[in-house]
């Protein structure tokens, strides 16, 4: 059954699923590096979380205007709307007022999130009729996966790709020296928000796949874990594409091969697997390698 | 003579004041680069010389006062002006190379999507070989030391073929091999008529090391030739009464 899931045998769904979640987990793991390289990996949290009342909204006037409300493209239009709002609010709060950023983060995440879960709420006391199942944007739901969507989701990984890819020289400029890119001539606040708006777009896309929760751990594991192999930031983005990208196949695959696994999840742990063996196993920055390497100082210093 | 060279300064900072959002850093703070001269920005700790020269790059947005290079606004003559920052100011944990930073020199030459050709790692190169540090080149800079961490620094700057260098206290922390390997290459660039600008801390190697000097607390105390305003008087005025040892 595994065997069948990972070789895209288990039917037609769960090879769209699969492919999605590849483009995705390769979109996501490009971006996460910029994102953990400029040491903003936190706003990725701030921005998942003010995605959801876009998402009610969007299912309400989607459902006024006499639609189902789930369309995908639409919800994720609404998702985005929100998620801009929160992180212009992040962004305001640490500019005028002496805020750290972290509690910035904080302070929006929560009013957002706690906005968004009244209205699903409220959504769901109204009897719209299709709304069940809505509350699944928070971690995915890819049993109802239609190819439209998967095309939409592959699409959406792969602009955000070529986007990043376009901007990595002065995106690895800022990050290492911010001073020095300013003094360039580069407008740093565009860029940081050109590299937000990338890490938008990754968690509007992953809506269906990981869900809106989840897709956090897709855009920081990946960079993480592939930092401990390499030295080189054009080789750590490769690198963290190829371990997003296998997560999201190995995880939506896995959860292919039982009824009722959930995707998102499975997803994510596939990426934390990845993360550890990195952890332990890379070559000079791995736990082990470090520990080998002090041993054998010391047996040197005492002999 | 000295007025025509004040006309065409390659710097000009006149009657700056800055603040952080609390007391100004800087009140009516002047500075004139002499081209062709190393000038030095001297005083004691918080007199404001980093912000001094943050305001000269035009990283730091002043309450008041004009600042002008070769008499023209700032913004316009970006690229003659090369900086060096404070090499704490840096993560050099960062996944790059010795190569790779002194390559960010050329960006104004690659932009966004010109692909790295071999005439820009020649370039590079050369630089690094400048400062001595071509050896090291495929080193990744989380294993540099740091005096090798400023000659990168420095290398990077050189790579932008400026005319006008600044640099954020250049000899801080660092080896005397690398303190005499930047100097000899600062030297070299003034020697061939460019213009440089350092904070400097150690009084000690002022006259040795500098032309001019614009001694700072806050407001500029004195700023001229080092043989005649690098006093003890006007060095008593800038730290508040108190000589520092070193001097």
């Amino acid at each position: 059954m595994l065997l069948d899931a990972l070789t895209l045998n288990l039917g037609y769904n769960a090879t769209l699923v699969a492919l999605g979640a590849t483009a995705l987990g390769l979109a996501a793991g490009t971006v996460g590096t910029f994102l953990y390289l400029r040491q903003r990996s936190l706003v990725s949290d701030a921005i998942s979380h003010a995605t959801l009342p876009g998402v009610a909204i969007a299912f309400l006037v989607m459902v006024a205007l006499g639609g189902t409300g789930r369309n995908l493209a639409g919800l994720m239009l609404g998702s985005a709307i929100t998620a801009a709002l929160g992180l212009a609010t992040v962004t305001w709060l640490t500019r005028a007022t002496r805020l750290p950023q972290d509690a910035a983060i904080g302070a929006v995440l929560s009013v957002f999130f706690g906005t968004g879960i009244t209205l699903l709420t409220v959504i769901q006391t109204l009897d719209a009729g299709q709304q069940a199942g809505l509350e699944s944007v928070l971690l995915g739901a890819t049993a109802g996966m239609l190819r439209a969507d998967a095309l939409l989701i592959a699409a959406g990984g792969a602009l955000t790709l070529l986007a990043t890819m376009a901007l990595r020289r002065p995106l690895l400029m800022i990050a290492f020296d911010e001073g020095y890119a300013a003094q360039r001539g580069l407008n740093v606040a565009h860029y940081d928000l050109a590299l937000l708006g990338l890490v938008l777009a990754v968690t509007v896309t992953g809506l269906k796949i990981t869900g809106l929760i989840l897709i956090v751990a897709l855009l920081v594991i990946p960079p993480v874990a592939a930092r401990f192999w390499t030295d080189r930031a054009p080789r750590m983005a490769l690198i963290a594409a190829v371990i997003g990208a296998g997560a999201g196949y190995v995880g939506a695959a896995l959860s292919a091969s039982a009824p009722d696994l959930p995707t998102g999840p499975l997803i994510v742990l596939t990426a934390f697997s990845a993360f550890a063996v990195s952890l332990f196993c890379a070559p000079r920055r791995g736990l082990l390698a470090s520990a080998l390497r002090h041993t054998r100082q010391r047996a040197t210093a005492r002999s | 003579m000295k007025d025509t060279a004040l006309l065409s300064a390659p710097l000009q900072v006149q009657d700056l004041t800055v603040s952080y959002g609390g007391d100004p850093v800087l009140t009516g703070a002047d500075l004139t680069v002499p081209e062709g001269e190393m000038t030095a920005i001297i005083g004691p700790n918080g007199a404001g010389k980093s912000t001094l020269l943050k305001s000269a790059l035009g990283l730091v947005k002043p309450l008041s006062g004009t600042i002008t290079a070769w008499d023209q606004p700032l913004a316009a003559q970006r690229d003659r002006i090369a900086y060096v920052p404070q090499r704490a100011s840096v993560d050099w944990d960062f996944p790059t190379t010795v190569l790779e930073v002194a390559l960010m020199g050329l960006y104004r030459q690659l932009g966004l999507l010109r692909r790295t050709r071999p005439h820009h790692r020649d370039k590079a190169l050369a630089c690094l070989d400048r400062v001595g540090m071509s050896d090291l080149a495929d080193r990744q800079i989380g294993q540099l030391s740091g005096g090798q961490q400023q000659r990168v620094f420095l290398a990077r700057a050189l790579a932008q073929e400026a005319e006008l260098y600044l640099l954020d206290e250049p000899f801080a922390g660092v080896d005397a091999a690398t303190e005499a390997a930047i100097i000899t290459v600062l030297h070299g660039l003034r020697d061939a008529g460019k213009t440089v600008l350092c904070v400097h801390h150690d009084l000690s190697t002022v006259p040795r090391y500098f032309d001019h000097v614009c001694l700072l607390n806050r407001h500029t105390v004195a700023q001229g030739p080092t043989a005649t305003t690098f006093t003890d008087a006007n060095l008593m005025r800038t730290y508040d009464g108190r000589l520092p040892t070193a001097a």
